[in-house]
């Protein structure tokens, strides 16, 4: 089934690849508790056989509600996760080799969500920054990591008199910013963001994609960008995965995806966001909430609030169907039951 | 013009602090008539939740109304005793909450929470008032409303909790809602629902609702008319339509620039370089000048008023024919 890797992906190695790559976890309750009260072993399943190629220089969305497994896949793309099944590689390597390798490791970082919980409130700027490279030892001298501390700092639009300064005189947007110049600072070609700008305002969140945009140009940077927010994603995107419940349910080119939505579960998304456009307009809410991941759905996990749901989606779980550039795991489009 | 619901006039709040007071409302006014929603926007720290607060009367302290006014169907409710206040809010205004995990009681069932509401309120007869909670509770759309009356809040999702948060905020039957980000915890697709249910039922009963929000999409499609928020005044207000398509403020104009859009992808998004002044650096005039590109002398030294400009009212030297200088541009939000 996971043919999503190699058939899709563009010319040039990819960065990153998963191959069906699948993460567990344990939430039973505790061995006593189970054994007093008969309870059983419960399983979580995160991510459900994830495949995907991420090409040199261009950036990978993952999008769906929350407890979807997107943050998930990002622990795993770096490395903090171990996958239950399947393969990752960076570069071409198993990515547990390439973690094992200074070398490579420093290639790859992330950035989180809230700049107010990812930065050591008690150091100053400057060491933040200069953290990885430290740990990696790229620069030894005392003045040359100063000095690259503030090319990166300029990088990202701070001052390197900002470095004497703590977190908490930044505000959300600069912290961000400095998030973004440690992150970079031991020259990674890799950066996992993990809902960069879901914590900001607009305003900010607009001048850090636009940060974030410049310094791919400028740096040849490859992104796997986490966000629930469709247009962010649009706006970010060269390859979108769209998530639910564990499994991609479609995978394909940004522009493609939100030109023609194939998945009903993606239509629905796009047609629930509120748009400027619209004054006024009703929009068609997705009935329904998400099941558990403990106990999801038999056959195809969408099906209790797809509008398109047959028999045969309650039974069977769906395998990747192809339409133009476009994988789609649905019954419906595969059987042609759906009309774009 | 029928005579409004809610009157905010001038209304200004500080916090005095140990280094000085600070300002975090100034001159704020705005009004809602009957039926209205109206749309709160701004950036965090703009003072449009503090305005919320004002309103139910529930400043967090130490800070404190030190001018205006706001009247309530032409009577002044800014300056009551706890107790006369109490009986208005949840009565007169009721109030919805970003979180509503701890908007409700998590030792009360939502029965009890719905039903203890109405008894303080609307003085009804005990079999009624049950009667009546699982009756709000099927119109805010929550499945088997029966069984699940009796049912804790922590039984219940996300976005049903924020079904319930509302269905107690209009059990009492309020003229006025004021509802601070009440879609902002929840997932797109459940907030389409909440934000369904919330304007189905205020049109139903003709309540006004004071609609708190940094999503720009939400008030697009819900609000009657916007009123934008910044280092806390009052900027630009208008219909919802023009605020959005043809905003007259340099701000909303960034603003509404900087939002992704999901019909076109542009390569670079507008921004605002820079960010809103701190509470206790407010620039003097008009408290955008050091942000603005069309900033002009008269901006940096006196304070613009609401004045009409394109579609709107906003607080911009832009649009006062007495100070234009000869060529200055009009900023467009489109360019």
């Amino acid at each position: 089934m996971p043919d999503a890797g190699g058939a899709l992906q563009p010319a040039g190695e990819p960065v990153l690849e998963a191959i069906g790559v699948s993460r567990l976890f344990d939430v039973s309750r505790p061995w006593l508790q189970r054994v007093l009260s008969g309870g059983r072993r419960q399983t979580l399943r995160a991510v459900d056989e994830a495949s995907f190629a991420i090409p040199r220089g261009t950036t990978f969305s993952l999008v769906g509600e929350s407890g979807c497994g997107k943050s998930t896949v990002a622990r795993l793309a770096v490395g903090l996760y171990p996958p239950s099944g399947g393969d990752i590689r960076f570069e071409g390597r198993p990515l547990r080799t390439a973690l094992a390798e200074p070398k490579l490791r420093r290639r790859m970082n992330m950035i989180f969500q809230d700049p107010y919980a990812s930065l050591n409130p008690r150091w100053r700027v400057r060491d933040i920054v200069a953290e990885p490279i430290r740990a990696f030892g790229i620069l030894k001298s005392a003045g040359q990591i100063r000095d690259r501390v503030g090319q990166l700092l300029n990088q990202v639009g701070l001052a390197m008199s900002d470095g004497d300064r703590y977190p908490h005189e930044f505000s959300g947007g600069q912290r961000q910013r400095v998030s973004i110049a440690r992150a970079l600072s031991s020259e990674p070609d890799f950066l996992v963001c993990d809902e960069p700008t879901s914590a900001l305002d607009v305003s900010v969140q607009a001048q850090i994609l636009n940060l974030m945009k410049d310094l791919q140009q400028r740096l040849q940077l490859t992104y796997l960008f986490i966000s629930h927010n469709l247009a962010v994603v649009r706006h970010v995107s060269d390859q979108l995965g769209v998530m639910y419940l564990g499994r991609i349910v479609e995978y394909g080119p940004g522009e493609e995806i939100f030109r023609a939505p194939r998945h009903p579960y993606t239509r629905l998304l796009l047609e629930a966001i509120p748009d400027l456009k619209v004054t006024g307009s009703r929009r068609t809410p997705v009935a329904g909430e998400v099941p558990s991941p403990i106990a999801p759905p038999p056959g195809c996990p969408f099906h209790p609030r797809c509008p398109l749901a047959n028999a045969r989606c309650s039974a069977e779980k769906p395998g990747y169907t192809r339409d133009g550039a476009v994988l789609v795991a649905c019954h419906a489009v595969e059987e042609g039951r759906s009309t774009p | 013009m029928k005579e409004p619901l809610l009157d905010i006039q001038e209304l200004s709040v500080e916090f005095p602090t140990r280094r000085g007071l600070l300002k975090a409302l100034d001159r704020v006014s705005l009004s809602l008539a009957p039926g209205e929603v109206l749309g709160v926007v701004g950036e965090s720290g703009a003072g449009k939740s503090l305005t919320g607060a004002a309103v139910i009367g529930l400043l967090p302290p130490p800070g404190r109304i030190s001018g205006g006014q706001i009247l309530l169907q032409g009577e002044r409710i800014d300056n009551l005793p706890p107790e006369r206040m109490r009986r208005i809010r949840g009565r007169r205004i009721g109030a919805i909450f970003q979180d509503p995990l701890t908007a409700l009681n998590p030792l009360y069932s939502v029965g009890r929470q719905l039903v203890e509401t109405m008894q303080t309120h609307l003085r009804l007869p005990d079999g009624e008032t049950r009667r009546r909670a699982i009756d709000w509770l099927q119109r805010v759309g929550i499945p088997a409303a029966e069984q699940r009356i009796d049912a804790y809040p922590h039984e219940f999702s996300g976005g049903m909790r924020q079904r319930v948060v509302i269905a107690l905020a209009l059990c009492a039957e309020p003229r006025l809602v004021i509802a601070d980000e009440p879609t902002t915890a929840l997932d797109v697709s459940i907030q389409a629902q909440v934000i369904e249910v919330l304007k189905g039922l205020t049109r139903e009963h003709g309540t006004a609702v004071m609609l708190i929000t940094h999503d720009m999409g939400v008030i697009a499609e819900t609000a009657d008319r916007v009123a934008v928020m910044y280092a806390g005044r009052v900027i630009e207000v208008g219909p919802v339509r023009e605020i959005v398509q043809t905003p007259s403020h340099p701000y909303t104009v960034g603003l509404m620039g900087s939002i992704p859009s999901l019909e076109t992808r542009v390569e670079r998004l507008r921004q605002i370089d820079g960010a809103m002044p701190r509470l206790n650096a407010i620039p003097p005039g008009c408290p955008f000048n050091p942000r603005c590109p069309n900033v002009f002398e008269r901006c940096r030294v006196e304070r613009p008023e609401l004045m009409p400009a394109l579609a709107t009212q906003a607080a911009c030297w832009l649009y006062d024919a007495a100070s234009l200088p000869a060529a200055s541009p009009v900023p467009s939000a489109h360019a």
